[in-house]
């Protein structure tokens, strides 16, 4: 286990925690705005990952991959808004939950008919297939760098919206307190339209992102999903901020553990038991984190509306 | 003279930049009724928040009864005997007026266990409460859905409830809100023949209702009670008016 | 004026139910005549998937939690099971009382953490943790890890009632399904049932009424959870194979569908639901080998346009009745 190492660790942590951060921030927006449970959220991020990988293959163009990837989910994604969502905006959560289920089981048919069960190979694009030399003998993988480099940048981006636009107060507003903003005449319709929106954009970047390092296959956006409600959890539903401290938390939490655990608890344990024991515990590291964090802050770190 | 049933001091209550309760103190004598009155503003509805449990206070002591129930949430004050009402209608809906205020009933018949016999044909919770309701003038409406009743019927079914729960002190928040003229006329009357049964707490803007129910009225003004009397030392207090009205001493109406 | 204690149930959801059992009695002799064994498979799984479906509705449909981690309960009943008999434990008697204390327990831990929150929160905590669970599941290599493992042998019941023998384990699962049904029943409308009733319909009337909502809550979460866990025993015994897959999230989504299909708060709709949803996935099936993708729209409309569920087509029950 050497500084090299752990620095590599470090980074992927970084790059899985942003990842995080751009399916979970259009989500808590969701949440906090609308009080919409989203369960599909997780299929745009697949559509997203699949249509990329689908027309990079093709063109070649990583680039316009990306785009059409954006495009395609932001069309799902308004059908479902106006074809499913807009009546569950006035229900109860069960309501939501189910149907948003029921979209997600439709999703993962519809791929599978399109592209088949078994997932499908995406590479890495030629222009990031490098190795970035880090100040320290670290060789680190120059696409995972691009990720963690783009996700940052939409985090300054969306801090900068969120805190000094006009849409941006809104939001902020909406999501404290919902009534309050459609009494002083937001147009609230536009507003959820265009939140939701926001959301399938980034989920879409997030998906296109993911194909070349995660498996493209059915089923792909509830096994991320739950780990974005985690990061929802501890950071607090309807904070964009709160979405970025809890990814960045959830993401280098898990990427440690997974790498480390193992190794540490040898040092104390016999090898088997360490074995054993310590992919068993990493794997549940996060939630372990989910439940310490909801014993001192049942509403998570920073919730935009209290009380 | 005795110690007061409610004891409230030094009562303060913030919401970010906004102090909504500033040093309050108010005092509630047993048998009594109190009303609380102020304009919309003045902080009643944080007031009766922190006096049920619901709002925890950020600094003072609430004292009922001579024990400290500033840290206790609305349950444990319930069982101290302090109940309230709600000024939105708040009864269960899809159960019957009866079911309603059995469950009152059912809260302080202890634990609640219990997982075989069936509660609805347990006359230890529906004799009590077919008295209560009836008591209220629901008696005929027992098999009615909460939810069916008139507006009216509600509110009575709310204070029925609060009763059913034996209170020493009854928390009214704005009973005749919403009714029409012989509606509160008929509440109000009903709330004065229950002058003997339990101390009341009675926030209110129908003057009416307050003058003609009222032993003591204290009036509050941007989160703290400037005063306290009889009816006629309220009414023809000129501070009071002054806060309250934004007349001035000389009788015209303040610009300010 | 007394009136007469009501102990009977509202006439058509009674009948429905009853009717609906009687029924379920007749299928192995009439898969006998068939000459189908297939049906009593068929049939009993239906009715475990019923039972966790009526264990679901006690804290669903009663209780308004919207718990999205209900299959977590028959996964810690299932491996209750099967590591028991791994070891060498096979008695139904020992192997039984465990899964549910066992999942009972696993329910006090997570409800103690997850009733103290509500809406949103509690539905992706109650989600997570049982994600956790599928996750520890898959990380013992010692069971199987995600691939599972079979079960070594049926609980045994010293002799007395041989589950390996396909209509007697029908007959006992029948017996668990009436027994849960009935005393769901006789919960549901005791004092425990109605403070359950009462916090769903409006939890802050409750608590200035004096009850400590969150005790009665986290007891109903744990019965269900046992409950549950005695599901994932039958379960288990059933399939005769272990998978972490019991308690895969997605499970949960399907016993939840059971709920509403049927018509939820009623503990009659559960049954139903199980029944029509199995069918359903059964035919469906039997179409094309992308059934999920019909079941999903499915599932939206119902959730859409007919929320009350198979219940919501019998007449209602008188006001003021027993559910």
């Amino acid at each position: 286990m050497t500084l090299l190492l752990v620095c590599e660790q470090l980074l992927n942590g970084l790059q899985y925690g942003v990842m995080l951060f751009l399916l979970a921030a259009g989500l808590t927006l969701v949440f906090g705005i609308m009080n919409l449970v989203n369960l599909a959220h997780g299929s745009l991020y697949m559509v997203g990952a699949y249509v990329a990988t689908a027309v990079f293959a093709r063109t070649g163009s990583f680039v316009l991959g990306v785009a059409a990837a954006l495009a395609a989910t932001l069309l799902v994604g308004m059908a479902v808004e106006v074809v499913a969502l807009r009546t569950l905006y006035e229900r109860d959560h069960l309501d939501q939950v189910l149907a948003t289920f029921g979209l997600i089981l439709f999703f993962n048919e519809a791929v599978a008919v399109l592209w088949g069960r078994a997932a499908i190979h995406a590479s890495v694009p030629p222009f990031l297939s490098g190795h970035l030399e880090l100040p320290g003998g670290l060789r680190y993988p120059a696409y995972r760098a691009a990720i963690i480099a783009v996700g940052l940048a939409v985090a300054v981006l969306l801090g900068v919206l969120v805190s000094r636009t006009r849409l941006g107060m809104r939001i902020r507003a909406g999501a404290s307190n919902r009534t309050m903003v459609s009494a002083l005449g937001v147009n609230v319709r536009l507003l959820y339209t265009v939140v939701f929106g926001l959301g399938a954009a980034l989920a879409a970047l997030a998906g296109a992102m993911a194909g070349p390092i995660f498996s493209v296959q059915p089923g792909m956006g509830e096994e991320i999903l739950i780990q974005v409600f985690v990061v929802i959890v501890v950071g607090g539903i309807g904070s964009v901020r709160g979405a970025l401290v809890g990814a960045l938390l959830v993401g280098l939490v898990d990427t440690l553990g997974r790498a480390f655990l193992r190794p540490l608890l040898a040092t104390v344990l016999s090898l088997s038991a360490a074995n054993t024991a310590g992919p068993a515990l990493a794997s549940m590291l996060i939630y372990l984190l989910m439940a310490g964090v909801l014993l001192f802050r049942p509403q998570g770190l920073f919730p935009a509306s209290r009380g | 003279m005795s110690a007061p049933l409610l004891e409230v001091r030094g009562l303060v209550k913030r919401f970010g930049g906004l102090v909504a309760t500033a040093d309050l103190a108010l005092d509630v004598l047993d048998g009594e009724v109190h009303a609380v009155i102020g304009p919309n503003g003045a902080g009643k509805t944080t007031l009766i928040g922190q006096l049920s449990g619901d709002l925890r206070p950020d600094a003072g002591a609430i004292h009922f009864a001579g024990e400290d129930i500033t840290h206790l949430g609305a349950p444990a004050r319930s069982m101290r005997g302090l109940a309230r009402s709600f000024q939105i209608t708040s009864v269960f809906r899809d159960f019957t007026a009866l079911d309603n205020v059995a469950l009152a009933v059912q809260a302080h018949a202890g634990h609640s266990f219990h997982f075989w016999r069936p509660a609805r044909a347990d006359g230890a919770l529906r004799e009590p409460a077919r008295a209560v309701l009836e008591s209220v003038g629901l008696g005929h409406r027992g098999d009615v859905l909460a939810g069916s009743l008139a507006h009216g019927e509600q509110r009575q079914l709310e204070i029925a409830m609060a009763l059913a729960t034996r209170p020493r002190l009854l928390l009214l928040d704005e009973p005749v809100a919403g009714m029409g003229l012989e509606e509160s006329q008929r509440m109000v009357r009903f709330l004065r023949d229950l002058k003997g049964r339990a101390t009341m707490v009675l926030v209110e803007h129908d003057m009416d209702a307050v003058f003609m129910l009222a032993d003591r009225i204290s009036v509050m003004v941007y989160g703290r009670v400037i005063a306290t009397g009889t009816p006629e030392a309220i009414r023809s207090s000129a501070e009071v008016r002054q806060a309250y009205l934004g007349e001035d001493p000389a009788g015209s109406v303040a610009t300010r | 004026m007394a009136s007469a204690a009501r102990s009977a149930w509202p006439a058509p959801r009674a009948l429905a139910l009853l009717a609906t059992l009687a029924l379920l009695a007749l299928v192995p002799p009439v898969a006998g005549l068939l000459h189908q064994p297939f049906y009593v498979e068929l049939f009993r799984r239906v009715m475990i998937l019923a039972i966790a479906a009526v264990s679901l509705d006690l804290i669903l449909g009663y209780g308004g939690m919207v718990s999205f981690g209900h299959a977590a309960y028959l996964g810690v009943g299932a491996y209750a099971v099967a590591v028991s008999a791994h070891y060498g434990v096979t008695s139904g008697l020992v192997q039984w009382p465990l899964a549910v204390l066992a999942s009972m327990a696993v329910a006090g831990v997570i409800g103690a953490i997850s009733i103290r929150t509500s809406g949103l929160y509690f539905i992706m905590i109650t989600l997570a943790f049982t994600q956790m669970l599928y996750y520890l599941g898959i990380g013992i290599e010692e069971f199987g890890g995600d691939n599972g493992m079979r079960l070594t042998t049926r609980s045994q019941f010293a002799g007395l009632v041989p589950l390996a023998h396909p209509t007697v384990f029908y007959y006992v699962v029948l017996g668990v399904l009436a027994a849960a049904v009935g005393l769901g029943h006789r919960l549901v409308n005791a004092r425990f049932g109605l403070v359950l009733q009462g916090a769903r319909s409006n939890e802050p009337r409750m608590r200035a009424l004096g009850f400590s909502t969150f005790r009665y809550r986290l007891a109903a979460f744990a019965i269900a959870g046992g409950l549950g866990g005695l599901a994932g025993a039958l379960l288990v015994n059933q399939t005769e194979y272990l998978t972490p897959d019991f308690m895969h999230w997605t499970r949960s989504g399907e016993i939840m569908f059971m709920v509403i299909l049927g018509g939820m708060g009623t503990l009659t709709g559960p049954v139903l639901g199980a029944i029509a949803l199995i069918l359903l996935e059964t035919v469906l099936s039997g179409w094309t080998e992308h059934w999920q993708g019909l079941l999903g729209p499915i599932l939206v409309l119902v959730v859409l346009f007919a929320r009350g569920g198979l219940v919501g087509l019998l007449p209602a029950p008188r006001t003021g009745a027993e559910r």
